[in-house]
């Protein structure tokens, strides 16, 4: 996507078609602190839709939030908003944007429809709107009757709940989401990927979420940036991740008939002709057998094998790569090492 | 204002129905806006309106024994036909000079605190306002929340005063510099208090600390005063006052809102003298929004 996003040396001409196609734009960003380089020379371009924000802690995604938001100045770089310079016009930026923090950070003592209301009249909503909006905001975010009691008696994905309702409640165009899955069971993790999914689709706003976890990410968003030491490792659509790694995990039961079940369903696959792996190096080794799916047939032939054989099936997943392989990926690219198939990755999914 | 997106269905009315969600396309009222907002809250929030009715009982409780002395007053002075009240306008809150020290400990914390420990901080900085309008919301929300449990009493005592038919000339030059006189008390205390409460997150430490500032500073400096006073040097006497929030505004009222010096021997600064003490008091007011600035610069995102 074009770098003129920065309008201020290309003139108008592009402002407002640029704007249509990008939300954010980064130009060799830097943030430098006496210590540690938190961003180093950053430039890449953010479409609409979902993109997710991975790298590991410290890997300075939420120095690129801020930033964004035009909270703290770049020590190099440019960078745009919604075809906003953050260095100068971040007011108008935050009116426009919505923000979940990862850490706590709400009060325990009021209601989530006062807080939300609250929060919605500090985004500069008149009182009437605000309430509105937030009645609005809590049910799609799924908080029905409890929005009337106090915060502190929420479970966590309650509160998760109402700290993505404030930063939806005026209305942005683009939301920063900072780790919306931390501390999340499974099912709650689900649910707000679901809830950020629909944050696009059904609301239009476009996310910028991150995340640790690229396995997460790949199932919700469009598009994903990989950042690693301030640097920018990785950025493509989902697509591309998830073409090479459809793999299936694979657990069945033993039986009197087949006292070693996972032996016998890697035999009668072999059989078959599918290659299958054993997953060493993960947890329930040994009992889950991983092979490559090349079509939707491939599950019903996992289906007729198991049932053949009078075994339980366990689990079929889907296994996508966990971020540490990107990591590896992109080192084997650099010293041009040999590139392993994609089917050998192994990682912890869904 | 806001546009259904998908079209509602039709229907028995009473029914619910999912009518997807609305953008919002009404009035964005900005910075401004969101300051007077904030104020309210946090000028509501003082007296505990908005809040749970466990936190409405010690301010309101506060409020209501601050003004009880004056209605006291106002009763024994129309009763008896007195010339003039008891006390004068502008020694009414040195009197009650503990009240508002406990007030002030009471509400700051609450004011500032919470959105620290809390780390409700970088929600609001993520949106339009800035340090600068956090901060005069709130230092002006807690200036008026002090200035009404200082002034509404001067009103009882004056409203009492018209109704024993004082005079009315002196009455109303009274009460005037009696709420000048509070104003200024109200934005020195007002600042001490959220300076010291902003630096701890925890709100039982800011409590603590506005106590003992405000009462260790007052009781050493009216112990020093009255030694002095006893030795005879009664000079020394005004200019130890200059060490306290309380005897500062009581140096500025003695000279110049006409008040009677609650030091001991009634030994007030003069005009000249009173020029240092207003500035004092003026550059404690600066220094503890400059202060608050620094530390809301710093907590940021």
């Amino acid at each position: 996507m074009p770098r003129q996003l920065f309008g201020l040396t290309t003139g108008v001409v592009c402002a407002t078609t640029v704007v249509d196609v990008t939300v954010i734009a980064t130009e060799s960003l830097s943030k430098r602190f006496p210590r540690v380089t938190a961003l180093d020379r950053l430039s890449m371009d953010i479409g609409p839709g979902v993109t997710g924000l991975v790298g590991a802690n410290g890997a300075g995604k939420s120095t690129l939030i801020k930033i964004l938001l035009g909270l703290s100045p770049a020590t190099e770089g440019r960078a745009a908003v919604l075809g906003l310079d953050v260095a100068t016009e971040g007011a108008a930026i935050r009116e426009r944007v919505g923000y979940m923090p990862e850490h706590d950070c709400l009060p325990p003592d009021v209601s989530a429809t006062e807080f939300v209301v609250h929060m919605a009249r500090m985004s500069g909503l008149p009182p009437a709107a605000a309430r509105e909006r937030t009645a609005d905001t809590l049910r799609h975010v799924g908080l029905y009757e409890e929005r009337y009691r106090p915060i502190g008696g929420y479970s966590t994905g309650m509160k998760q709940r109402v700290k993505l309702a404030q930063a939806l409640v005026h209305d942005p165009q683009l939301v920063f989401l900072d780790e919306p899955t931390n501390g999340l069971d499974p099912v709650g993790r689900d649910e707000m990927l679901g809830l950020i999914r629909r944050i696009h689709t059904d609301f239009g706003i476009s996310v910028l979420v991150t995340s640790h976890l690229l396995g997460e990410l790949e199932r919700t968003c469009d598009h994903v940036v990989v950042v690693d030491g301030g640097k920018l490792l990785r950025s493509s659509s989902t697509t591309d991740f998830t073409q090479s790694t459809a793999i299936l995990a694979i657990e069945v039961t033993d039986t009197d008939e087949h006292p070693d079940g996972t032996a016998a369903m890697r035999d009668a696959l072999h059989a078959r002709g599918v290659d299958t792996h054993d997953g060493s190096g993960l947890p329930g080794a040994g009992h889950i057998l991983l092979l490559t799916a090349e079509s939707e047939d491939t599950y019903d032939l996992v289906r007729d094998t198991v049932a053949g054989l009078g075994l339980g099936l366990v689990r079929m997943e889907q296994r996508r790569h966990h971020i540490s392989e990107v990591f590896t990926d992109s080192d084997e690219q650099q010293s041009t090492a040999h590139h392993s198939a994609g089917k050998e990755a192994v990682g912890h999914g869904g | 204002m806001a546009v259904e997106q998908t079209p509602a269905q039709t229907g028995a009315q009473s029914r619910i129905h999912n009518i997807g969600y609305r953008s919002y396309d009404g009035q964005r009222l900005g910075r401004a806006y969101a300051r007077r907002s904030l104020y309210s809250q946090s000028l509501r929030g003082a007296y505990g309106l908005g809040r749970s009715a466990k936190s409405k009982v010690l301010p309101m409780l506060l409020f209501a024994v601050m003004c009880a002395p004056a209605l006291i007053m106002v009763a024994v002075t129309v009763a008896t036909k007195a010339h003039k009240l008891p006390v004068e306008y502008t020694n009414y809150a040195i009197i009650m000079q503990g009240l508002i020290g406990l007030y002030v400990a009471s509400q700051a914390p609450q004011a500032v605190s919470r959105d620290l420990r809390f780390k409700t901080v970088p929600l609001y900085f993520s949106r339009p306002i800035e340090t600068a309008d956090y901060v005069r919301a709130k230092y002006a929300a807690m200036t008026s929340a002090l200035f009404i449990i200082t002034a509404v009493p001067l009103v009882v005592l004056y409203v009492g005063a018209l109704l024993a038919k004082l005079d009315f000339t002196d009455q109303t030059k009274g009460f005037l510099q009696g709420l000048v006189s509070v104003a200024l008390l109200s934005l020195l205390f007002a600042g001490i208090g959220l300076v010291i409460s902003a630096v701890t997150p925890r709100r039982g430490f800011g409590i603590a600390a506005v106590i003992a500032v405000l009462t260790i500073s007052y009781g050493a400096v009216s112990t020093l005063q009255a030694i002095a006073d006893a030795q005879g040097t009664t000079g020394a006497v005004p200019w130890i006052g200059l060490f306290s929030p309380i005897t500062l505004i009581d140096g500025v009222q003695t000279a110049f809102l006409g008040a009677t010096s609650s030091y001991p021997g009634g030994a007030g600064p003069g005009t000249g003298e009173g020029v240092l003490f207003l500035l004092a008091v003026l550059g404690l007011i600066a220094g503890c929004y400059g202060l608050l600035m620094r530390r809301y610069r710093k907590v940021g995102l």
